[in-house]
Parts: structure tokens; sequence; C-alpha cells
């Protein structure tokens, strides 16, 4: 590698798989299940929590030596906050259209387990630089997670992606594609449960390829 | 060895100065947008509104506004009058004004009345302050009127194009937070265009709203007249939101229909 030494590739890396914060270590479940019916609320997601997190990781690498212990946990939800009501603020002025969009995701960034998680964990303890290549690292295993079951919820609960139609149009009367066979949409995959047992698939596939992931 | 960092007095000091730094950066960066947010605020509800009576950019299925650049135009051209329409706790008109009217004695234009703040006012026992936008487009005159409710996790609102016989000729519907996939669909066409011809009265001209119903027996919504659209799966409370904002808001609407059919 030269761009990033061996040591730096895989604060990227490991998390895309082996070390991943959903099907690993089980965090950021809360959001996995709220907003994966729907591919296009995943990638937006997705973006968000790359952004938030690589930042957010500076910062408080940057501040873990000044930091008082004591109100570390308050200063960390501080500063995710600020930044999310900050990009917000920014979004809603110059890009109006997307911030609605984004709008239901603000209150999941903030409360979102990884965030703190990955600064409890590495940031403070790591340098500004391999903080950020953590943050980039872990919310980009997390949104990889999101978007697999973002695609297979939509595609089977609404029968489209991206929203449009992949399957054929299921309106009564004027059936196309796979619907003219006697196919219909999976209405169950739309709600919260599903996202689990689609998670729960992931971690069963990852972990029968895997033998040293699973624990005893 | 304990650090200079744990002491209470650092730990104090530090917690004032994060507030102060954060509490001025976030005021600052919220008042020097300000003036911009609440530009694409604006322009939204003249996009809403142009929207309910069929101005709009909609391709074959998903719903698109008329851009944000031709939306001031189209509203000046399109809207020929903007109601305000006062009304009592009883649902009494008190008094009609012309948006000219309404202006000089408020320096407000109508379609920036807040839905939210009136409805809170009728509940106090004040009287409401009911928006009324009249447009007019190939030759038909729409009355295009603002609902706001409550869905399942945050507000929904909306607006609904009527004829004089307040049969919907278009609605709108958006929403602050509803799940994605679900309730969030109110907005989108299969369900906003499910309105369009619906009467909001009974056969007998009583007010009776349009009901999102579920195991509704017309799912195609071929009749217009049963008061019903059929319900989104999975989105009942959403769906009961909508209801009962079009129940509550329109119904206020009614004596001023009333009175434009007696005056005919």
């Amino acid at each position: 590698m030269g761009l990033l030494s061996k040591k730096d590739s895989k604060l990227i890396l490991d998390p895309l798989a082996d070390n991943n914060p959903i099907t690993i270590q089980v965090l950021g479940i809360c959001s996995a299940l709220a907003i994966t019916a729907e591919l296009k609320a995943s990638i937006v997601m997705a973006i968000s929590v790359l952004f938030v997190l690589g930042i957010g990781n500076v910062v408080i690498s940057l501040m873990r030596n000044i930091m008082p212990s004591k109100i570390r946990i308050i200063v960390q939800l501080v500063v995710v906050a600020a930044l999310v009501i900050i990009v917000d603020q920014v979004l809603k002025a110059f890009a109006y259209e997307l911030s609605k969009t984004l709008s239901v995701f603000v209150g999941l960034i903030i409360t979102n387990c990884i965030i703190m998680g990955r600064f409890e964990a590495f940031a403070l303890a790591n340098g500004p630089w391999r903080s950020f290549l953590d943050g980039i690292g872990n919310a980009a295993g997390y949104g990889l997670i999101l978007i697999i079951v973002g695609f297979f919820r939509e595609l089977l609960g609404s029968g489209t992606l991206l929203g449009f139609p992949v399957l054929g149009n299921p309106i009564p009367g004027e059936l196309t594609g796979l619907y003219a066979l006697g196919y219909e949409n999976n209405g169950f995959m739309l709600l919260s449960p599903m996202a689990l047992i689609v998670v729960g698939i992931i971690i069963w596939v990852q972990r029968s390829r895997n033998k040293a992931l699973i624990e005893d | 060895m304990e650090n200079k960092t744990d002491k209470n007095s650092y730990t104090i000091l530090f917690a004032i100065g994060m507030v102060l730094v954060v509490g001025a950066l976030l005021a600052f960066t919220a008042s020097s947008l300000k003036p911009a947010i609440y530009e694409n605020v604006r322009l939204e509800k003249q996009q809403n509104i142009l929207y309910a009576m069929g101005i709009n950019d909609n391709d074959e299925s998903s719903a698109v506004f008329i851009s944000t650049d031709k939306a001031p135009e189209a509203f000046n051209a399109n809207i020929k009058e903007q109601m305000v329409i006062t009304v009592d706790v009883d649902g009494n008109i008190l008094k009609t004004q012309t948006r000219d009217e309404y202006f000089s004695e408020t320096k407000e234009e109508p379609y920036l009345i807040d839905v939210k703040k009136e409805q809170a006012n009728l509940k106090a026992g004040k009287p409401r302050k009911l928006p009324l936008f009249v447009g007019e487009r190939e030759g038909q005159t729409y009355y295009v009127a603002p609902i706001y409710g409550k869905g399942l996790w945050d507000a929904i609102w909306g607006y609904i194009a009527m004829d004089k016989d307040m049969v919907v000729r278009g609605a709108y519907f958006d929403h602050k937070g509803e799940t994605p996939g679900l309730g969030a669909n109110i907005k989108q066409r299969f369900f906003m265009d499910d309105f369009y011809g619906e009467h909001l009265l009974t056969e007998s001209g009583v007010f009776k709203g349009i009901n999102v119903a579920k195991g509704n027996a017309d799912p195609k919504n071929k009749d217009k007249t049963d008061n019903e659209v059929d319900a989104i799966a999975g989105a009942t409370i959403t769906g009961d939101g909508v209801t009962a904002m079009i129940k509550s808001d329109l119904k206020l609407y009614k004596p001023y229909f009333d009175n434009l059919k007696n005056s005919n």
C-alpha cells in the first residue's frame, strides 16, 4: 500500500468485515431496524454517519488530552449534537430538498451507539489521523450492512429499488412482470422485525464463512 | 498521581467554556442562515399550494414540484386571491378578508399563516384565521386550503384543492418524520392521487370528510362518493391522522362554501 501503511489500512478494512460494527460488535442495531425499509434512506443514513463519525472522531481525538474524564461522555454528546445540527442547518439553507429527507435521521445520528462507541474506544486513545481512518472505516462498515438490508427490504417489501419498480406493476388489474405470474410483495419486509432477521442472516453467512468469528 | 484534568475546578471551567463555545457557534450558524432557510420555506409553501391545484412537474410515477425559480411567477399568475376567513369557536364566520385587506392589517402574506398556531387559538377559545387560496387554471376555479395534524411520530400537513361543491381537485401531503416505506408514503403519488374527485360532503350535503379506510371494499377507488380512500398497509396511525386533519380543518370551511353557493 503506497498511500496508507499496513496498520492504517487495517483500520479502514477491518470494520468492513471481520470487525463490523453491526454484525460483530452488534452496535447501531436500532437505526439499522428503523430506517432500512427503503434503499434511499439507507444510503442517506450511511453517508451522514460517515461524515459525522469521520469529523467527530478527529475532534474528540484532538481534545483527548484536555478533556476532563469525569464529563467525557457529555462532551462527546455535545460534539456530535453540535456537528449534526450545524450540518442540518447548512443543508436547510443550501440543499433544502436533501435536508427534508435527512431531518428524520438527525435524532438517530446523535443517539447512534457506534459513534459514542468509537469515541470511547478509539478516539480517546489515538491521534487525529488514525482516529479519522477508524471513523471512516467503521461508518463504512455500518453503511455497508445498512445498504444490504435496505436493498432486500425494499426489493421484497415494495418491489422497488430507490423508488423505481423493478419487479413489474403491482396495481390490481394492470399487473405486469412478476406480478402477472402471481407474485406478491411481502409487506412484512417493511416492518422492523424483518430487518433484525435480515441482519441475523448476514451474521449467519459471515460466521459460517469465517469460523474464527464464532464465539464459544 | 492526580491529573490536572481530573480536578473539579478544571472540570467545571471546561464545561462552562464548552457550553459558551458551542452555544455561540450554533447561535451564529442559526442566525446567519436564517434568511436563506426562511426563503426556502416560503418557496416550498408556494410549491405545495401550486402542487395541490395541479401545477407541478410530475412525471409518470413520482411527485415533482414546479422548480423554485418558476414557483413565484406561477404563484402570482395562478392564484387569483388569497382569502383569510376568521371563524369563532362555534364555526361562525366573523369576517372574510382579501389578501390586500389582510396584508395592510398584519403585514403578513396569507399563505404564510401558521396553521398550527391558528389551531391552538381555536382550542383556547379565540377566533381562528383560515387561509383559502383561490386559484384558476384552464378555466376551472380551485379553492386550496391548508390542513395540519399529527401522524405516528410527528407532524403531518398538507393542502387540499376543492371546487365550489367541496369535491377534491387535488391533494398534497407531507410529514416531518413518518416511517420511510410506510407512513412516509402519504407524500407518494399513488396515495395523493387517490383523493382526486372524492367528495367531502355526503349526498345530502352534510360535511363528512374523507376516511382513509382499511379493508376498503373499493381498493381501486372507483366510487368517488363513498367518502373513502384506500389506506396504506402498515401505516394505520398515519392514515388515521390524515383522516382526522381533513375532518377537523376542512369542516371549518363549510360555512364559507355554503355562503358561496347561496350568493350565486
